[in-house]
């Protein structure tokens, strides 16, 4: 029982048209197996049309603690956004 | 298939937390902010986690043996193929709740190791024995029944992974316990042989079914704490309450006897909306089953055993086709 299994990461595309999306993770001993069970455990009632698998180890994400730093100061920013600038109601839809 | 939230007490009680650190997690649950694996997190929380979806996750596992009995006996092609795709089911689910528990530091194998040598708690109910097929329907119809009252809650649990395995849980939960009741009626409907057959069942069963929701509150030392980081909703007596106000009328419908002699219809409870009163639970007999005296406790772990033995050679060759495989390609990319 000492040696461990991979770790993969499950995106399932729902149709076509739409973008892959992450629904779980699972062991497998390499990708084709991982596609395998992927297939058997994710998409049983007609979840998916296209499956992807990452390895686990092979995400880098962003640190919790820097959350601040990293997406606060874009509240700062409204005039990022398009209600920010006044636009007369005559001009029409812009 | 359930989770009975959490058997006995998380383990180790030693924090070297602050109180600050304390009151600002307390802050975030109380915001209804979801937590994520890599948040700061009051070590108990984790424990707490780790412990309830493991046993939530080997209940699934071991779910599927009670029922994995009757497949080669079902009575025809139509119950055979949903049983079967019920017991996948059961299967899926333990692997969706031991990816979540995964994401809090926690190994398959370790939890795997667990199980197999008796440390791990997994649902009482799975410790009684499936006598008829009778059982089968009663199994969807009660033992569902009450997983799914318990679930829907956990949907909205403050531990990110942990809820949205459930969400994905609930949604295929349902089939189980309409398939399940159908196959309760048709045996109600049925020869006299039948009827009796199912009233045997929902008799051994009826009580089981009210212990999966856990003791009293007035005994469940820990449910204060789970309820306060917003992991349970609801209590369990609030949660068996409200499984008894929904199953009797359905018993009723089918002209089955639910094995309660002190049942009654008391219009006063639930706030003047009206409920039932129920006779008293066991729980001598249920503190039994859960420390491993039930009928079946031996022959589960034991067939848990037998499969994980009988597929290490799986495992193995699974490994090393995967290795020889990577440095055939190492290969090929040098040349």
């Amino acid at each position: 029982m000492t040696e461990t299994t991979p770790l993969w990461e499950v995106f399932i595309r729902p149709r076509n048209g739409l973008a892959h999306k992450h629904v779980g993770s699972l062991h497998a001993a390499d990708e084709v197996l991982a596609l395998q069970a992927a297939r058997d455990v994710y998409t049983r009632r007609g979840e998916g049309s296209s499956i992807w698998v990452v390895p686990s180890s092979a995400i880098t994400a962003s640190d919790p603690a820097a959350a601040e730093e990293l997406f606060d100061p874009t509240a700062d920013k409204p005039y990022r956004h398009p209600t920010f600038y006044d636009i007369p109601d005559d001009v029409g839809h812009m | 298939m359930y989770a009975q939230g959490l058997i006995g007490k998380p383990g180790g009680s030693v924090s070297d937390e602050t109180e600050e650190f304390l009151a600002a997690f307390q802050a975030r649950i109380d915001a209804e902010e979801k937590i994520e694996p890599k948040d700061a997190m009051p070590a108990a929380y984790r424990r707490t986690l780790v412990r309830q979806i493991g046993q939530h996750a080997h209940s699934e596992i071991v779910g599927m043996l009670p029922e994995g009995n009757w497949i080669t006996r079902a009575p025809s092609l139509k119950r055979k193929a949903a049983l079967l795709a019920k017991v996948q089911d059961e299967g899926g689910h333990g692997l969706y709740l031991y990816a979540a528990a995964e994401t809090l530091g926690v190994s398959r194998e370790e939890m795997t190791e667990e199980l197999l040598d008796g440390r791990a708690k997994y649902s009482s109910i799975f410790n009684y024995p499936t006598l008829s097929w009778a059982d089968i329907g009663i199994i969807g119809w009660l033992v569902d029944g009450a997983a799914i009252m318990n679930q829907i809650p956990l949907c909205r649990c403050s531990f990110g992974p942990y809820a949205r395995a459930m969400i994905r849980v609930c949604k295929e939960e349902s089939f189980h316990q309409r398939q399940g009741y159908e196959i309760v009626m048709t045996l109600a409907r049925g020869s006299e042989a039948q009827r009796e057959m199912v009233q045997d069942a929902l008799n051994r069963w009826w009580w089981p079914s009210l212990m999966m929701f856990g003791p009293h509150d007035a005994d469940s030392t820990h449910s204060d704490q789970s309820m306060k980081w917003k992991i349970k909703r609801f209590t369990n007596d609030d949660l068996r309450q409200k499984f008894i106000d929904a199953t009797v009328p359905q018993a009723e419908f089918l002209g089955l006897s639910v094995p309660d002699p002190d049942l009654r219809w008391n219009p006063d409870k639930n706030g003047g909306k009206g409920g039932y009163d129920h006779g008293a639970i066991d729980w001598d007999e249920f503190w039994r089953v859960v420390k491993g005296h039930g009928p079946m406790a031996r022959d589960r772990i034991k067939a848990r055993r037998k499969a994980w033995e009988d597929g290490a050679w799986v495992r193995d060759a699974a490994r090393a086709h995967a290795k020889k495989r990577a440095a055939r390609k190492a290969v090929l990319a040098a040349e």
